[in-house]
């Protein structure tokens, strides 16, 4: 125990682009969920107002990402990203392993973080998929829905809208799921609601 | 023989008389009616002044000779409708309240116009909104006017021609307050904010056509004719943006169209079984979406029991 130290993790403007993002996110999954089934299943809010709801949620998901983009380009943050081709799937599947298996078998953690090391590789591997892949779709294909004019009008035999619809809403149900699965392992620590106060004091207990 | 050939004659001479007519329709100079209703002006002797005097036509008494010449009544001369006495000009007072005859007159019971089904459009249209609130004034040429109606629908092998002439059927009084409000009373309701709940609506307005959504879809007529009443018009947008789209027992329900969604032009809008909203509109990746999430919670609820379990 007395070897636990504080690392100031999560400095300000990350703490914000993390907060209007999760409130964004959140928006969007929930309103997103009611349009999927359409006017009638809109009992709590009208649809036109799911509707708006949906795109300024969506706006301000957007600016927040060119936050978390620029923020990670000319801060050091962004080098918690860069991967190694040294063990590129063995070191994932080891922490894999130590989620499914070890921890519960007294196993340490392969990959303690540290000042260097703010994400274990199976975390960084998912933040880089979801935040340089899903959410940039999402956000295109979002625009495009916003503007359908600007949507080329046939992909082969499919209307264009359609494809982009199916590609947003897809992409918008991975970024759910992950969503999910970030929630729950954020609540994987010494105790469950630790690392749920560090994203909001900014300072992580390293033990 | 003698008789025979007074017939001949005569039918040659009537063919020649019809087709006279169609020619002056080429020529509205040259027509008798046309001359003066497709132009802006007219002249005639005022015997009270004793002088030749020029007035503004009456704009609704103006003809698009263009669109008569295309109009599905073209073989027909003006005072095949109108009253023969039209030919004296200036003309009587008193012929403008002469009853015209209606649709009905003349292609009601007609067997080279059954498929049209004018009987069932009849019935139907009585029990419309128009009938209830404006009885026998409202009449078939509200919308569909003798002199330049064209069967679009059944002939356009285009759609975006086929709901834009549609729906200047509607406009020509929902879109124009002098119209509109002849016949209702009141002023028309905008119909921009009336339909401000709609997503996109300059697109809908482009693809689709307003009885669409505003009249009742039956699988014996083409359109129903039973327009309804505003409380009544559809705003669930799973009844056209699903698998079983009610444009297909509407707007693509005309031979024509489904000839060219056989050769793939149309695909593009039903190949896919349906063009909007988003994924869960493919079976397939609902199901996948559903069995993921499921699949998701069951992990956790395992991992978090073995947590509880192993105090971790």
């Amino acid at each position: 125990m007395s070897t636990t130290q504080k690392i100031y993790f999560y400095p300000v403007w990350l703490r914000i682009w993390h907060g209007l993002n999760a409130i964004g996110i959140l928006t969007l999954i929930f309103t997103g969920l009611s349009m999927q089934s359409s006017v009638e299943s809109s009992h709590v809010l009208g649809f036109k107002t799911i509707v708006n709801l949906h795109n300024i949620a969506g706006i301000l998901v957007t600016l927040s990402y060119f936050v978390y983009f620029v923020g990670n380009l000319v801060t050091p943050n962004g080098k918690f990203y860069i991967v190694k081709p040294k063990g590129f799937l063995k070191r994932p599947i080891l922490q894999a392993t130590y989620y499914a298996w070890g921890m519960f078998h007294g196993m340490k953690a392969p990959y303690p973080i540290s000042e260097k090391r703010k994400f274990n590789p199976l975390q960084k591997y998912a933040y880089i998929l979801v935040m340089y892949l899903a959410v940039p779709i999402v956000i295109i294909s979002g625009i495009g829905l916003l503007f359908p004019e600007i949507i080329i009008d046939q992909v082969y035999t499919f209307s264009g809208v359609f494809v982009t619809a199916v590609f947003h809403s897809t992409m918008g149900f991975f970024i759910s799921i992950f969503l999910v699965v970030h929630l729950y392992i954020a609540s994987i620590g010494k105790s469950p609601i630790e690392n749920f106060k560090s994203i909001i004091t900014g300072w992580h207990e390293v033990h | 023989m003698n008789n025979r050939f007074i017939r001949l004659i005569s039918i040659l001479v009537l063919g020649a008389f019809l087709h006279t007519n169609a020619q002056s329709y080429q020529n509205a100079q040259h027509h008798q009616c046309l001359k003066c209703h497709s132009n802006q002006t007219y002249s005639f002797f005022n015997s009270v002044k004793g002088k030749e005097e020029k007035r503004l036509m009456n704009p609704y008494f103006i003809l698009d000779t263009v669109a008569i010449r295309a109009g599905v009544h073209k073989q027909f001369d003006c005072t095949d409708c109108h009253s023969s006495e039209y030919g004296t000009y200036p003309h009587q007072s008193n012929l403008k309240l002469e009853p015209l005859s209606t649709c009905l007159d003349c292609h009601g019971g007609d067997v080279s116009f059954a498929s049209y089904h004018f009987e069932r459009i009849d019935e139907e249209f009585r029990k419309s909104i128009h009938y209830q609130k404006s009885g026998e004034n409202f009449n078939c040429s509200k919308c569909h006017s003798q002199h330049t109606y064209v069967a679009t629908a059944r002939t356009s092998n285009n759609v975006l021609e086929i709901v834009d002439y549609s729906n200047k059927m509607c406009l020509s009084c929902h879109n124009d307050m002098k119209r509109y409000k002849m016949v209702s009373g009141h002023e028309n309701p905008k119909l921009v904010q009336v339909h401000d709940w709609l997503p996109n609506q300059e697109l809908h307005f482009k693809n689709v056509r307003c009885i669409e959504c505003h009249t009742e879809v039956l699988d014996s007529l083409k359109v129903s004719h039973n327009i309804l009443p505003k409380t009544a018009a559809l705003r669930k947008c799973v009844e056209c943006h699903s698998a079983n789209s009610r444009l297909k027992a509407s707007l693509y329900k005309y031979q024509n169209l489904q000839k060219r969604s056989e050769d793939g032009s149309i695909k593009m809008v039903l190949a896919n079984e349906s063009y909007v909203i988003g994924s869960h509109q493919i079976p397939h990746l609902k199901v996948a979406s559903i069995l993921i999430f499921i699949l998701t919670m069951v992990g956790i609820i395992i991992h978090s029991s073995f947590r509880i379990f192993k105090k971790k």
